[in-house]
């Protein structure tokens, strides 16, 4: 081994020790008997029980896991609509101003989203007066906006990539335009569109800043009722609840990798 | 006459594909932003919703630019605007020197061993941010991790402040965003020939010569996009400064966040927001721009 | 000769370029038509407009009497086989071959029916249940035309159809299509840019250059008597030698050129002046070769050296440089069989050729 190699080799053991080595002792220490969570009091898995008798965690996580499911079905109608248009349907009038807006979300910071859309809902709700509450719905149509954006290029991407003239073949063949969508362009970018779901999903899971934001009195997601505890510090159960997203969000992956390497063989 | 027909009846969903996402991010993307402008031009004040309206009960305009002129004269403001871009300056450079050596070793690395390199770096993704940063303070405690460590080793022989500090706030910064840099970093390096590299050393290139001359511009967009990825995020962070800073590191997104969250102040906050957009807009529409022409090489 | 297909002045223009100018055309039923150009010189585009999937800016295209000009793809009596096949990675084959039935509302045993018998016809009887990924290119090529067959389309639209194949599967494939065109009888467009495959397809070629159609007509008189410079060029490889006009005779002109350092002698109907700038045009192999001059007076004969030298199996090529610098490609057929060569670099030659075997080449 060179210089060279030996220096990159270095820096990625380093890096990935960085990225790995607080997780696992999150891991580690949601074992830990001690209620104090950085001293060692043997092994424990008392945590995961107070875990799942704590109301709060279950019916912040409840809240949650709809809000995902919603916005991310959501944002896969939308985002997928929005790439079929960046990339099949060519000029149109407003399309700059389109494609800007599709990936603006992206890049905005969290604050600015959360604080810009709290405000359209108080002002919608004083002309309107809907939302009469925030909660759900507000957090839900947050996360569907950003999270449509990444849909949409996802989506984009691949029907870039993808032969345009079998939408074209299936239209020769006497396909309507709209035919021709659900029985050629769907199915070939339903990969796309379920990668998009996913992530949306995850990105609605985490989200603190947005939710907190456009989230009323009462309504509090996983992520707010988590960083509501761990702003006063260590807390053992929350490794706990650490721990359990770790292996499950580790072995999805796992499962995702094998599936794809499987099927790439085959 | 069936022609006409059935292309009117297309051109109804074709409109409706374009009309639905447009309908809803003009809704919900374009116009809080007008909504928060002007907000920023509005008074506080203790009612529900707690600004003054922009048009008085005469019909006549109310705006001020108070809560702008505050911001530029208050020093406190200017500082933590300073002070923001220095931390996501830091946490750029910092990922960029880690990030570039790791995806250079990934991109060389085997097809099989890469996949698997690669895939733990997406994986942090998939797992809660929040937990993440969370996950630091366990190690950074006074008791911590670090620290029972160091003593153990001697290094040390009363813990060191570690939590509370800028610099708690860089490792959770570079940490978090580090997979931001190395993702854009390792798709253009690998795109990139490796015989490029060996043909420049053929025709005489010492190895830091071939990496300046190839490597690096070869890997440009790259670095501009890692770069942008965690420049802009880093920003208007508020999570890592609050968890993991002290009271006295004032960092933009935090200060927002308070200024709305907690003293109600809603025009001052939106004041911020535009100042910190304003901050941002150019690497944005560099980021954008980077994007529309990764997309056009990619078609 | 019934107009079956007729473009009146079709035009396309995307921005300001102009992808096809003004180009007007008629097809028999049951022709094997091939539209034959460089990249970019506006035969795809002109397919595409055939096919629906462009409207002309300009002009208007009947099909049978109808005009289809702003009809969609959908509505047309028109199928295509695409450049890439485009063939539907999720559905079997056939299903793929299906496809436009299905979207013609046919019944399920009509549809199977006729899909089993297109399968037959492409020798693909037992594939109807592969996917596309399993097949091999000449499969693949044969399921996209079974797929354009199927609805039995007035016209057949083929864009580069053997692009895709190697070049052995090329030739067979060739002579497949033109199977397969016979026995249904179905007027085939082809675009392509490959010359030979232009040469062995069609009952007529029409080369097109610029968006323009520089010449129309059947293999032999495109290859034997281009029009122009570009048709010449543009097939095959052709010798031209810059000249004037001496004498104008009645079936045949006079040209005394620098380049060939002597007069050449070209028939000729094109309307000619004494003293007009021409070219006068001949393939390398209408040319001779041999070391002593030939006997045969009324052929053109010029001396010269041989240059480069290249041996191809089948044929020889020959570089002969004349005395003006003028290089002239000679082709021609090794008849017999020898280790030794028959000419060697720097050999003192002489080139002849009929006057019948020269073309005039206008601009």
């Amino acid at each position: 081994m060179n210089r060279q190699s030996r220096f990159i080799m270095s820096m990625l053991v380093f890096g990935y020790s960085f990225l790995f080595v607080p997780l696992i002792l999150v891991v580690v220490y949601s074992f830990n008997d001690s209620s104090i969570a950085t001293i060692w009091g043997g092994f424990s898995t008392r945590w995961y029980g107070e875990l799942f008798r704590n109301e709060q965690i279950l019916s912040a996580a409840y809240l949650s896991l709809r809000i995902a499911i919603t916005s991310a079905t959501a944002a896969t109608v939308l985002g997928t609509m929005a790439g079929l248009v960046l990339a099949r349907f060519g000029r149109f009038k407003g399309r700059t101003l389109f494609s800007g807006m599709i990936t603006a979300p992206m890049v905005m910071p969290e604050v600015i989203t959360g604080l810009s859309l709290l405000l359209l809902f108080v002002t919608l709700q004083q002309l309107t007066g809907w939302p009469g509450q925030r909660g759900f719905s507000t957090i839900a149509i947050a996360h569907t906006t950003f999270s449509m954006a990444y849909v949409a290029i996802i989506v984009q991407s691949r029907l870039i990539a993808m032969d345009e003239s079998l939408e074209e073949a299936a239209m020769d063949l006497g396909g309507k335009p709209l035919q021709v969508v659900f029985d050629i362009t769907l199915p070939l970018i339903a990969p796309a569109m379920i990668a998009g779901w996913l992530l949306s999903f995850t990105l609605s899971l985490d989200d603190l800043v947005i939710a907190s934001f456009v989230s009323g009195p009462g309504s509090s997601t996983l992520p707010m009722y988590i960083f509501s505890k761990v702003k006063l510090g260590v807390s053992p159960d929350i490794n706990a609840l650490a721990t359990l997203i770790i292996v499950v969000v580790s072995l999805g992956v796992a499962i995702a990798w094998i599936v794809a390497r499987k099927s790439t063989k085959a | 006459m069936t022609n006409l027909a059935s292309r009117h009846k297309d051109e109804i969903w074709r409109r409706v594909a374009i009309v639905t996402p447009y309908l809803w991010l003009l809704v919900f993307f374009l116009a809080p932003f007008a909504i928060i402008l002007k907000i920023s031009l509005a008074d506080p004040v203790i009612a529900q919703p707690p600004f003054t309206p922009t048009f008085d009960k005469q019909g006549g305009l109310s705006v001020s630019v108070d809560n702008f002129r505050f911001l530029l004269t208050d020093k406190l403001y200017a500082i933590t605007y300073l002070r923001s871009v220095l931390m996501a300056g830091a946490t750029t450079v910092f990922c960029l020197s880690l990030g570039f050596a790791m995806a250079y070793g990934i991109a060389r690395s085997k097809p099989s061993t890469r996949n698997l390199l690669l895939l733990l770096i997406v994986l942090p993704f998939w797992i809660s941010f929040l937990l993440r940063v969370y996950a630091w303070m366990g190690l950074m405690n006074t008791y911590g991790v670090i620290n029972n460590v160091l003593m153990w080793l001697g290094a040390i022989d009363k813990p060191v402040r570690l939590m509370y500090t800028d610099f708690a706030v860089f490792v959770g910064m570079v940490y978090s965003y580090l997979p931001f840099m190395i993702l854009p970093l390792y798709a253009s390096l690998e795109r990139m020939d490796m015989n490029l590299i060996e043909a420049a050393q053929d025709l005489g290139a010492s190895r830091a010569r071939a990496f300046w001359d190839i490597t690096w511009p070869l890997a440009r967009p790259g670095v501009i996009a890692g770069c942008l990825l965690v420049f802009i995020p880093a920003m208007g962070e508020y999570v890592i400064p609050y968890l993991l800073g002290g009271p006295e590191s004032l960092l933009i997104g935090r200060v927002l966040f308070d200024e709305f969250l907690v003293n109600r102040d809603w025009p001052l906050a939106s004041a911020v927001a535009i100042v910190l957009l304003l901050l941002l807009v150019v690497p944005i529409a560099l980021l954008q721009r980077y994007r529309v022409r990764d997309q056009e090489t990619a078609a | 000769m019934k107009n079956f297909i007729h473009l009146k002045g079709v035009g396309k223009n995307f921005g300001d370029f102009v992808a096809v100018d003004d180009v007007d055309l008629t097809v028999a039923q049951g022709e094997l038509f091939c539209i034959l150009g460089g990249s970019g010189c506006g035969k795809t585009t002109l397919l595409r407009m055939l096919a629906g999937f462009e409207i002309p800016t300009t002009g208007t295209i009947e099909i049978d009497g109808v005009d289809i000009t702003q009809q969609p793809p959908y509505d047309r009596p028109v199928n295509m086989m695409f450049q890439s096949f485009a063939l539907f990675p999720h559905m079997s084959v056939a299903r793929n071959i299906a496809y436009g039935l299905r979207k013609e509302g046919v019944t399920k045993p009509e549809i199977s029916k006729r899909v089993d018998a297109m399968l037959e016809l492409v020798q693909l009887a037992d594939f109807g249940k592969r996917k596309p990924e399993q097949l091999s290119g000449g499969q693949r090529q044969r399921v996209a035309l079974a797929r354009a067959l199927i609805k039995r389309p007035k016209v057949l639209l083929l864009d580069e159809p053997l692009a895709a194949l190697d070049k052995k599967l090329r030739e067979r494939t060739q002579f497949e299509l033109i199977n397969i065109q016979y026995e249904l009888g179905i007027t085939f467009i082809v675009v392509t840019h490959d010359q030979e495959e232009a040469m062995t397809l069609a009952t007529r070629i029409a080369v097109m250059d610029k968006g323009r159609f520089q010449q129309v007509g059947t293999p032999k008189e495109v290859y034997e008597f281009p029009s122009n410079k570009f048709v010449a060029n543009f097939i095959g490889t052709i010798n031209t030698f810059d000249g004037i006009v001496t004498k104008v005779l009645d079936d045949q002109i006079e040209v005394y050129s620098d380049e060939a350092g002597t007069s050449l002698r070209a028939l000729g109907k094109q309307l000619v002046e004494v003293s007009q700038k021409i070219e006068i045009a001949v393939r390398p192999e209408k040319i001779f070769i041999s070391k002593e001059k030939p006997k045969d007076s009324d052929d053109v004969c010029i001396q010269g050296t041989v240059d480069d030298l290249g041996y191809l199996g089948n044929r020889s090529l020959y570089r002969i440089r004349l005395e003006s610098g003028k290089i002239v490609q000679v082709s021609s057929q090794n008849r017999r069989r020898s280790i030794t060569r028959f000419l060697e670099w720097e050999d003192n030659v002489w080139i002849s050729w009929r006057a019948s075997s020269a073309v005039i080449l206008l601009d």
